[in-house]
C-alpha cells in the first residue's frame, strides 16, 4: 500500500529530514511512526499526502508513483487518504455533520448520500447524537473523533494520523488507538506518527523508529541494508 | 467557471451503474454550483455595510463612463438632426433687383445637387427681422433697407454631408451676384470633432474605472480568501480541486459585479429624471431636438452581464494570485 525506496527530503540546501527511507506498508496493516520531535515523522506523512515531494527516491503509494505526479491529480490522490491531525483542523463555522460532510460533499457525492454516510461515520466514533452542535461544544476527544470521522467518512483505504493523541490524556488515547484498530480489521492501511511510547509498546504492533531523519527500527530487510551503507 | 468533474476511480462496475452513477454526480455538481451560488450570496448578505460600500463604489465606477457614452449617443443625435435640416444661406448683392433676384432663383433651383431655393426678398426679410429682433424702433431710424435679397438653398438628401455642403457652398459663392454665402459648418465640424475626442476620452475612462473595479473587487476577495484560509487548507487536505475552492470567491465576485451593476443603473436612471427636465427646457430655448437618451432594457442588461463580468474577473485574479499560494504545508506535532 505504501512503499518508500531510498527516499530522503532536504529542506532548503543544507537540513535533511529524511535520509534514504525504505520500508513497505501492506494493505490493512497498522503501524506506528516513532522519535524524538524533529525526527522528520511529519515529513514521512506530508510526502505520502502530497503535501511535500520527495529529494530523491520514489514514494508509491498504492501502486502509483507519486514523485512526478501533475499538481492537478493530487487532489485525487488526496481522496483515497484519510488524514488526522494533533490540532484536528475542525472548522468551528460549522456543525459536527458539515465538517464530517466535507471529503464527500468535495468529491461530489450526491446529497441524499451525504446523510447516510455522515451518519455512519459518526456512529463509528461514538458521535452520532451530536450532529448538530457547533465542535467548539465538544470536548478535547470528542473533538479528535470528529477529526477521525472526517478522516474516514469517505471510506479511504489508506488512513494517516499525525500525534492524534498529544492533547489527550491516556485514557481517552487508548480509546482512539483502538478506533484506529477497528479500522484496520476492515482492510484500512493505517500509519500513526506518534512519540507517546508507553502507548505505543501497550498496542504491540509494527513501529518504524526514525531517528535524526534516519529509518533506525522496523523498516523493510531492505531499509536494513540501506542503514547499513 | 473552471469545472473539474469528480473522476470515479473504482473500476470494474456495471455500464449500466457507472451510468446513473455519471447522472448523479452531475446532478450533484449542478446541486453544489446552486449551493454555493446561495452561499456566497448569504455571506455578502451577513455583512451588509461592507458589502454596500463594495457595490457603491463599482455602481458610481461603471456609472459614470455609461453616462457619458449616453451624453455622447445624445450629442450624435443633434448633429444628425442638424445635417437633415442643414441649408446655405445664400446672401445676393445689394444692387441686385427682385428680376434678377428671381432669375439667379431659377438658375439656382436648377442645378443637380439643390433639392429645393427659397428666395427672401429684402421687404419680407426687414419686416420678419423686425418682428423678431426687437429692434424695431432702431430701424425706423434707417433711410432705407439693409437687408439683401436672400436665397435659402436646401442640398438633396444625398448632398447632406459636411463635405457635400461645403463643395455646394463655395460653387454658389461663385455665381455673379452672390455677395455672401453661409452655413453652419463651422459649429458642426466643431460637434463633430467634440464628439470624436469625447468618445476616445469615455473609452479611456471606461478602461481606467474598469481596471478599477477589478482591483476594488480583487482585494475585497483578497480579503475573504484571508478569512476563510483554514477552509481552505481544509479543503485542499480533503481533495478539494482547485476549481472547488476557487467556485465560492468566483460567485462572490459575479454577486459583488451583480450589485454593483444595479447601483449603477439606479444611479442612471436617477440623474436622468433629475436632468431630463432642466435639459429640455434648455433645447427648447435654443429650438434644438436634442434630448438626453436613458439606457435602453437591453443596455441596462448588457450593463449588469458586464459588471458580472468585471466581478468575476476580479475574483478571478485574485484567486489565481492568492488561493493557489495557499498548499497545506505545516500540520501540527512537527
Ligand atoms: N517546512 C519546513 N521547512 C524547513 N524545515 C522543516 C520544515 N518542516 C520540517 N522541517 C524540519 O525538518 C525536521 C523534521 O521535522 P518533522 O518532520 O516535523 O519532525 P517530527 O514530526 O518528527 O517532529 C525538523 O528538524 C524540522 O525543523
Ligand atoms: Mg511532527
Amino acid at each position: 500500500m505504501i512503499e518508500f525506496q531510498q527516499v530522503t527530503k532536504r529542506y532548503g540546501s543544507d537540513h535533511t529530514a529524511l535520509k534514504q527511507v525504505n520500508f513497505h506498508l501492506d494493505r490493512g496493516e497498522l503501524a506506528f511512526l516513532t522519535g524524538h520531535s524533529g525526527a522528520g515523522k511529519s515529513t514521512l506523512l506530508k510526502l505520502i499526502m502530497l503535501m511535500e515531494r520527495p529529494s530523491a527516491g520514489q514514494v508509491v503509494v498504492g501502486g502509483q508513483v507519486l514523485n512526478n505526479m501533475p499538481r492537478r491529480q493530487v487532489p485525487y490522490i488526496r481522496r483515497h487518504i484519510g488524514v488526522v491531525f494533533q490540532n484536528h483542523q475542525l472548522l468551528f463555522d460549522r456543525t459536527v455533520f458539515d465538517n464530517v460532510a466535507l471529503p464527500l460533499e468535495v468529491m461530489g457525492v450526491p446529497t441524499r448520500d451525504i446523510g447516510r454516510r455522515v451518519r455512519a461515520a459518526l456512529d463509528k466514533v461514538g458521535l452520532l447524537s451530536k450532529e448538530k452542535m457547533n465542535p467548539m461544544q465538544l470536548s478535547g476527544g470528542e473533538q479528535q473523533r470528529v477529526g477521525i470521522a472526517r478522516a474516514v467518512v469517505n471510506k479511504p483505504p489508506l488512513l494517516l494520523a499525525d500525534e492524534p493523541t498529544g492533547n489527550l490524556d491516556p485514557e481517552l488515547s487508548a480509546d482512539i488507538m483502538h478506533l484506529f484498530e477497528q479500522f484496520s480489521q476492515v482492510g484500512v492501511t493505517v500509519l500513526i506518527a506518534s512519540h507517546d511510547i508507553s502507548l505505543i509498546h501497550d498496542m504491540g504492533r509494527r513501529t518504524l523508529t526514525l531517528e535524526h531523519g534516519r529509518l533506525v527500527n522496523g523498516g523493510s530487510a531492505l531499509g536494513g541494508m540501506a542503514h547499513g551503507h | 467557471m473552471a469545472t473539474e468533474p469528480t473522476r470515479p476511480r473504482q473500476q470494474g462496475r456495471g455500464a449500466a451503474q457507472s451510468r446513473s452513477e455519471a447522472r448523479d454526480v452531475a446532478g450533484s455538481y449542478l446541486a453544489h454550483h446552486r449551493k454555493v451560488a446561495r452561499e456566497s450570496g448569504r455571506r455578502l448578505w451577513q455583512a451588509p455595510v461592507a458589502s454596500l460600500m463594495t457595490w457603491l463604489v463599482m455602481g458610481v465606477a461603471m456609472a459614470m463612463p455609461v453616462a457619458l457614452l449616453l451624453l455622447l449617443t445624445s450629442l450624435e443625435g443633434v448633429s444628425a438632426g442638424w445635417e437633415s435640416s442643414a441649408r446655405i444661406t445664400t446672401y445676393l448683392t445689394d444692387n441686385l433687383s427682385l428680376e434678377q433676384a428671381q432669375a439667379l432663383r431659377l438658375e439656382v433651383g436648377s442645378r443637380g445637387d439643390v433639392d429645393d431655393v427659397e428666395l427672401i426678398d429684402r421687404d419680407s426679410a426687414l419686416a420678419e427681422f423686425r418682428a423678431t429682433s426687437g429692434l424695431a424702433d432702431a430701424l425706423d431710424y434707417l433711410d432705407e433697407n439693409p437687408l439683401p435679397h436672400t436665397l435659402l438653398v436646401t442640398p438633396p438628401e444625398t448632398g447632406r454631408t459636411a463635405a457635400g455642403v461645403e463643395r455646394l457652398a463655395a460653387e454658389l459663392e461663385a455665381l455673379p451676384g452672390v455677395a455672401r454665402v453661409q452655413v453652419d459648418l463651422g459649429w458642426l465640424q466643431r460637434l463633430n470633432v467634440m464628439t470624436q475626442l469625447l468618445a476616445r476620452a469615455v473609452w479611456v475612462l471606461a478602461l481606467l474605472l474598469g481596471c478599477a473595479v477589478i482591483l476594488v473587487i480583487g482585494n475585497t476577495i483578497r480579503l475573504a480568501i484571508e478569512n476563510r484560509r483554514d477552509e481552505i487548507l481544509v479543503v485542499k487536505l480533503v481533495g478539494g480541486t482547485d476549481a472547488f475552492v476557487r467556485r465560492p470567491f468566483l460567485y462572490t465576485g459575479v454577486w459583488f459585479g451583480l450589485g454593483g451593476g444595479l447601483v449603477a443603473w439606479f444611479l442612471l436612471e436617477l440623474s436622468l429624471w433629475w436632468l431630463s427636465g432642466p435639459i429640455e427646457r434648455l433645447a427648447a430655448l435654443y429650438h434644438s431636438n436634442f434630448a438626453l437618451s436613458g439606457l435602453p432594457l437591453d443596455g441596462a442588461l448588457a450593463l449588469l452581464v458586464f459588471a458580472m463580468l468585471l466581478g468575476w474577473l476580479g475574483a478571478w485574479l485574485a484567486v489565481k494570485r492568492h488561493l493557489d499560494a495557499i498548499e497545506p504545508g505545516v500540520p501540527a506535532g512537527s
